[in-house]
């Protein structure tokens, strides 16, 4: 354990430094409710949503939280509760049988709050559209503030659209 | 084909152990409804699938033979229409409009906690009814379902191309597998065979794959034990496979990487150099973890002896990867049901037999040590040549199936081909078999272990609501 610590110490830190702004997602906040957003102040509480995915968003969600890209450092938190929740962030194509699960949460959401719909499938249900047993994307159900499209989004283009929240 | 007797014989073969039940699943079309049997000797050897005519929409059930069957029945019963007859438990699985009553628990001071579909982290949804005495669990039954997405169903009809992607989304997490054992499945139904480059290529994702689950996953189990420095090293060891995996292939996840005739994307030689000079200084940064996670008495305190399972059930449910391995279940596809270039490049296989959430980690770390080996050692003997082979444009009515390795166990895939398009399709995960040994071995735990042990286990939901 001291030497891992000691290594850890001498290494320096493995965090990487923000991710540049740039234009796609600059077009992809262009539109958000300022005014709303502003009384959240610099940060923002997040609970994770899974509304049938594949578990692709998920483990690249998980990944914001890693050393490198330590999602904490810019206000940024996954809560367990939507009760402590700013933004709703959804996965999935939005299943039928995840459907009314994902309005309770967002429901139980203080207001102000956000909805950002993640992945291809969130954005409009991706590959699973034409499915029955989908009701295709994240707006089928809730009211959607920001997209961030991608199978899956990579971390960093996740930072990129949630920093991009904060303005 | 065969008849009714031949079908409870078969069932009757899976309870004596003489074979191991690999999946069960229906299909209809015009001519009827047929139910399929896949089993497989317990050496690994021999993988066959029976089908019975369902008449009247009734087949004899396979799980009142063998209980490991009864929750793809269950989910078979919802998605086709068909009646289990005999099914032990025929309550709904996949459909959450039908009436839905949890298995009772009766006794002095017992009291129920309900968990879900939405869980604290950001996991899958799925619900967990636990019944507890105190603090320990005396029942828990997950109830899943809820993200069916109709996958098989989108398939029918698609070219196999398309159908390859809705594979690669089964789960997530196992992508390469996915479209591995679907791509062979087609494979062998058009009789096509992939080039060597190919097979090499598709090997070194499927390790890659797996280095970057087992990685991310002994760290987060060290989390769920209370120990966040292993979880903060080993989510940067993780990292530096998937940013490998992007260089190599241009996708983390190496998503829609295999195609049926071969791989999408070739490996540039310097992107393979780096890749093969990261992989002894990235195995010593995980070993520095390993000696941390033997040598931490509080952590150790909290692994080893929790969620045990059992051998013989591991044995009984047919408990594949890990779960299996850590509980005396010595398989591998890779190993005995060879496929290329596992036919060259034999795994080392892990076995224990304690069953524990310890158990479960260590063959994780063994499995981590072989893979790198692996990687490199294909990546030294990578064939020159094409990278796919090309699919008869049509043809007549072709069955084929296949095994795969996915990081969580072996994934079976079966595709009926008509013409130039999928005529019907199926994927099984390996969790169908380790959401019941979940259940099974955590009982008796206390309420608070249940994120570590249900962490060891990782079963997939998407991969089984399909």
């Amino acid at each position: 354990m001291r030497r891992t610590l000691f290594e850890s110490l001498h290494r320096g830190t493995l965090t990487e430094p923000a991710p540049p702004h740039d234009t796609e997602t600059a077009a992809l906040v262009a539109e958000l409710d300022r005014a709303a957003l502003r009384r959240l102040g610099r940060s923002l509480a997040i609970r994770a949503v899974d509304a049938g995915s594949c578990n692709g968003c998920e483990l690249e969600i998980i990944a914001l939280g890693n050393v490198l890209y330590d999602l904490e450092r810019f206000g940024l938190k996954l809560v367990a509760s939507p009760r402590h929740a700013d933004v709703l962030l959804v996965t999935g194509p939005m299943t039928r049988n995840m459907s009314a699960a994902t309005r309770l949460a967002y429901e139980a959401m203080p207001a102000p709050k956000f909805v950002v719909a993640v992945g291809d499938c969130g954005r409009d249900g991706g590959v699973f559209a034409a499915s029955p047993d989908c009701l295709g994307g994240t707006a089928s159900v809730l009211p959607v503030t920001l997209t961030i499209p991608g199978c899956p989004p990579p971390p960093a283009m996740l930072l990129r659209g949630l920093i991009g929240l904060l303005g | 084909m065969v008849d009714a007797a031949g079908w409870r014989a078969a069932g009757a073969s899976l309870a004596a152990g003489a074979r191991v039940l690999v999946a069960v699943w229906a299909t209809g079309d015009d001519a009827g409804s047929r139910v399929h049997l896949a089993t497989r000797r317990p050496d690994g050897s021999d993988l066959a699938v029976i089908a019975l005519r369902a008449e009247d929409g009734t087949y004899p059930s396979i799980g009142q033979y063998h209980p490991g069957a009864i929750l793809m029945e269950r989910a078979l019963q919802d998605a086709s229409g068909l009646r289990a007859e005999g099914l032990p438990d025929p309550r709904p699985w996949l459909d959450h409009e039908r009436d839905f009553a949890f298995l009772p628990a009766e006794g002095e001071g017992l009291h129920r906690i309900p968990v879900g579909p939405i869980h604290a982290g950001t996991i899958e949804p799925g619900h967990f009814r636990f019944t507890v005495n105190g603090e320990t669990i005396v029942r828990l039954e997950a109830r899943l379902g809820y993200t069916r997405k109709g996958t098989l169903g989108l398939m029918q009809g698609s070219a196999p191309d398309a159908a390859v992607r809705l594979a690669g989304r089964v789960s997530g997490d196992s992508t390469v597998a996915y479209a591995w054992a679907f791509s062979r499945a087609v494979e062998a139904a058009r009789e096509v065979a992939v080039p060597p480059r190919a097979s090499a290529l598709r090997g070194v994702m499927a390790e890659l794959e797996r280095l970057a689950n087992h990685a991310g996953d002994f760290g987060a189990i060290c989390n769920d034990a209370g120990f966040p420095l292993i979880n903060a090293h080993a989510g940067a060891l993780r990292e530096t496979i998937l940013r490998q995996a992007d260089a190599c292939f241009g996708h983390r996840l190496m998503m829609d990487r295999i195609v049926p005739g071969g791989v999408a994307a070739d490996l540039a030689p310097v992107a393979a150099a780096s890749l093969r000079a990261e992989l002894p200084a990235w195995l010593g940064r995980f070993e520095r973890l390993v000696e941390l996670y033997g040598k931490t008495a509080s952590l150790q305190d909290r692994v080893v002896g929790a969620g045990r399972l059992a051998p013989d059930l591991a044995r009984r449910l047919g408990c594949g990867g890990y779960v299996g391995r850590a509980a005396g279940q010595d398989f591998d596809a890779r190993r005995d049901a060879p496929y290329p270039p596992y036919d060259r490049h034999a795994p080392a296989v892990p076995s224990l037999s304690a069953g524990d959430v310890d158990a479960r980690a260590r063959i994780r770390i063994a499995e981590i040590r072989a893979s790198a080996a692996l990687i490199g050692d294909m990546l030294d003997a990578l064939p020159e040549g094409g990278i796919r082979a090309a699919l008869p444009e049509s043809g007549g009515e072709a069955f084929g199936c296949a095994l795969a390795e996915g990081f969580r166990g072996d994934i079976f895939a079966a595709v009926r081909l008509c013409g130039p398009v999928v005529a019907d399709a199926f994927l099984r995960d390996p969790s169908w078999f380790l959401w019941p040994a979940l259940e099974a071995a955590i009982e008796g735990n206390i309420v608070a272990d249940f994120p570590l042990c249900n962490k060891s286990f990782n079963a997939a939901y998407s991969g089984c609501d399909l």
